[in-house]
C-alpha cells in the first residue's frame, strides 16, 4: 500500500463514554449517602486500528451499539478519542445516524446553504448545486418551510442530498437509507456507487448483507467496541451470521432486496 | 486485506493526512466567515421567529430599560438635575451593557441551542459563541444611531480623541463577551446552571457600571479609591463611550471629563482591553479543553 494512496488512518483509537446517574446536587448527595457510583465509564470504541486506501468502499457492520457510529463520528471530526490517532486526507461529507444536522425552525432552503457551508463548500457552489440537490431530495413545496414540519423522510432525504452532492474524497454514510422510502432508497444507492465509482472512500454502515454486497469491497466488524472482523466481504458477513438471515426470515427487507435487486436497512 | 469486488478506483487526492478536527480554536473562525456570516444570519432570522413585532423587539428592551432608569435615577433620585445631559449619560452607557449582557446570556446558551448542528456536524464550535456576539453587535448599529441623534439634539461636538474612545469602548465590550460567551457556552453544557448564574452575573454588570449614576458619585464615595472598580474592564467600556459621545455633549466638555471622567481615561481603556485579552486566552483554553466531551454530553 503506498502511503500516499491513504484516505484514512485511525490508529490505537479508544473513546470512553461517562454515564453520569444522577445529575442534581439532591439526587448526588443521597447516592453518596446510600454509597451508589455516581458515574460509570463505558468504552464505545476500544483500541481499533486499521487504514483505509483511497477508493475503497469499506462496509462497517456489527450489532447495535457496537461504537460504529462513534467510529464514525471519530472519523467525521465531530468527536475527538481519549486515545489514538485518526488521520484523513481531504473532504469529508455523510451523514451520521440518520438525519442531518439541521436546525429546526429554518426553511429547507436555509439549512441547505448551511449544511453545505459546513460540508466545505462555497456560496457559488451552492447556488450551482442547489437545483440538483432540491430535485434529488424531492421535498417539493415544503423548501421554504421550517424543517421542523417535515416529515423524517423528507429530513433524511434532504441531509442526504446535500451531503451526497459535495465533491467529497471520504463519504460517510451511516443507516443512510433506514428512513428512506424504496424508490428513495434506490436512487441513494445509484448515486452511492456513482460516487464510490468516482474512486471516493466509501465507508457505509449498513446491516443489510445485501447492499453491503453490492456497495463494498472490504468489511470491518465492529463486536462491542473491538475491531472483531476485516477483511472479505463474504467472510465478513459469514462472520456475523448475517448469511442465513433469509432461512430464518429475519430480515424481510433482505427478501426484497434480492427481488428489486437492491439493498435496504432495517 | 481481501482481494477487491471491483476493481480499485484511483483518484489521487491532492491533500495532507490530518486531524479531521479543527485545532486553531477561535482562529478558526475567521477562517470560515462564509459560515459564521449564514449562522449570524440565521440567529437573526431564528432569534424572533413567530413573533409579530420581529427585529422590533430587540429595541423595545432596551428603550424599556432606558425609561426605567431615566425615570428612577434621573427623576426620582433627581440625578438629571445634577448630571448634565443625563440621558445621553444612560443610553451611552446602555449600549454597552445591553451589548454586552446580551453577548454573554445568548453566548452562554449558543451551544446547548445549536445542539442538532454540534452533534452531527464537524463545524469548529467557537463559531456559536461568536456567531452570538456578532448578532449582538448587529443590534447595536441602530442604537448608535438613535444616540448620534440624541447627543446631536443636546449639542454634541464631535472630537477625534472621542472617536477613538469609541471604537476603544466597542472593543473592550467584544473582547470581553466574546470571552465570557466562550467560556460559558462550554461550561453550559456541562451544567446547565451556568445560563442561570450567567443571569445574576447580568444583574451585577447592570449596576456595578457607570450607567445610571456618574462617575463622579463612587469615586466621592470612596474617596478616589476606585482601582477595584476601575478593574472592570466594563467600565471603561461605558466610561469610553460616555467620553466618546456624552462628555461632547455636555456645555463643557473639559470641565466634565475632567471631573465625571477618572484621570488616565486612555492608559485605563488600554489596560481594559489588554485585560479583556487575556481572558480571552484564558477563555479559549478552557474551551478547548472542555470542548472535546461537548458532543457527548450534549443531550
Amino acid at each position: 500500500m503506498r502511503k500516499e494512496d491513504r484516505s484514512i488512518v485511525v490508529r490505537h483509537v479508544s473513546k470512553t463514554f461517562t454515564l453520569r446517574y444522577h445529575r442534581t446536587l439532591k439526587q448526588m448527595s443521597v447516592a453518596m449517602l446510600r454509597q451508589q457510583e455516581l458515574s460509570d465509564s463505558f468504552l464505545a470504541v476500544n483500541d481499533v486500528s486499521f487504514t483505509v486506501q483511497q477508493g475503497e468502499s469499506i462496509g462497517l457492520m456489527g450489532l447495535n451499539g457496537s461504537g460504529k457510529s462513534t467510529l464514525l463520528k471519530m472519523i467525521n471530526g465531530i468527536m475527538r478519542p481519549d486515545s489514538g490517532k485518526v488521520l484523513t486526507r481531504g473532504r469529508t461529507a455523510g451523514l451520521i445516524a440518520t438525519g442531518a444536522g439541521f436546525h429546526p425552525q429554518l426553511s429547507g432552503r436555509d439549512n441547505v446553504y448551511l449544511n453545505a457551508a459546513i460540508l466545505g463548500m462555497s456560496e457559488a457552489e451552492t447556488r450551482r448545486k442547489f437545483d440538483d440537490i432540491v430535485e434529488f431530495a424531492d421535498i417539493g413545496r415544503f423548501l421554504d418551510s421550517p424543517v421542523g414540519h417535515y416529515s423524517s423522510g423528507m429530513f433524511a432525504r434532504l441531509g442526504f442530498a446535500v451531503a451526497i452532492h459535495v465533491d467529497a474524497d471520504i463519504f460517510l454514510a451511516d443507516e443512510v437509507l433506514a428512513v428512506g422510502d424504496r424508490p428513495f432508497k434506490k436512487k441513494c444507492l445509484a448515486k452511492m456507487q456513482e460516487i464510490r465509482d468516482s474512486g471516493t472512500t466509501l465507508f457505509y454502515v449498513s446491516h443489510a448483507a445485501g447492499s453491503v454486497r453490492k456497495m463494498c469491497d472490504r468489511v470491518i466488524v465492529l463486536e462491542k467496541g473491538h475491531k472483531a472482523f476485516d477483511g472479505d466481504v463474504d467472510e465478513g458477513i459469514k462472520f456475523l451470521h448475517y448469511d442465513d438471515d433469509n432461512e430464518n426470515a429475519l430480515d424481510i427487507e433482505e427478501e426484497m432486496a434480492d427481488d428489486e435487486e437492491l439493498g435496504a436497512d432495517i | 486485506m481481501s482481494a477487491p469486488a471491483t476493481p480499485m478506483r484511483r483518484r489521487p487526492v491532492d491533500a495532507p493526512l490530518r486531524p479531521p478536527w479543527s485545532e486553531q480554536g477561535i482562529l478558526e473562525v475567521f477562517r470560515h466567515r462564509y459560515i459564521l456570516s449564514l449562522l449570524v444570519r440565521r440567529e437573526i432570522a431564528a432569534r424572533y421567529q413567530g413573533s409579530v413585532l420581529g427585529l422590533l423587539w430587540s429595541y423595545v428592551n432596551p428603550l424599556s430599560q432606558f425609561f426605567i432608569y431615566y425615570f428612577v435615577m434621573g427623576i426620582l433620585f433627581g440625578r438629571a438635575q445634577r448630571t448634565e445631559d443625563f440621558a445621553v449619560h444612560v443610553f451611552a452607557g446602555l449600549i454597552v451593557v445591553h451589548f454586552f449582557t446580551e453577548t454573554m446570556n445568548a453566548g452562554t446558551r449558543s451551544i446547548v441551542r445549536n445542539k442538532s448542528l454540534v452533534q452531527k456536524m464537524a463545524v469548529p464550535r467557537e463559531m456559536f459563541p461568536v456567531a452570538s456576539m456578532l448578532v449582538s453587535l448587529f443590534h447595536v448599529v441602530p442604537q448608535v444611531a438613535i444616540l448620534l441623534v440624541a447627543t446631536l439634539i443636546s449639542g454634541w461636538r464631535p472630537d477625534a480623541m472621542g472617536l477613538v474612545f469609541g471604537v476603544l469602548g466597542l472593543l473592550i465590550s467584544m473582547t470581553l463577551g466574546t470571552a465570557l460567551a466562550l467560556m460559558f457556552s462550554a461550561a453550559n453544557v456541562f451544567l446547565r446552571d451556568v445560563s442561570n448564574a450567567v443571569n445574576v452575573l447580568s444583574n451585577f454588570v447592570r449596576f456595578g457600571v457607570p450607567m445610571m449614576y456618574p462617575y463622579t458619585l463612587v469615586a466621592q464615595r470612596f474617596h478616589g479609591h476606585t482601582s477595584i472598580y476601575l478593574l472592570n474592564p466594563i467600565t471603561e467600556a461605558v466610561l469610553a463611550f460616555q467620553r466618546a459621545f456624552w462628555v461632547g455633549a455636555t456645555s463643557h466638555p473639559a470641565h466634565t471629563a475632567h471631573i465625571d471622567m477618572p484621570p488616565n481615561m486612555l492608559w485605563l481603556s488600554l489596560r481594559a482591553l489588554v485585560i479583556s485579552l487575556v481572558i480571552l486566552a484564558i477563555a479559549q483554553s478552557t474551551f478547548t479543553r472542555l470542548e472535546r466531551r461537548i458532543p457527548e454530553r450534549l443531550l
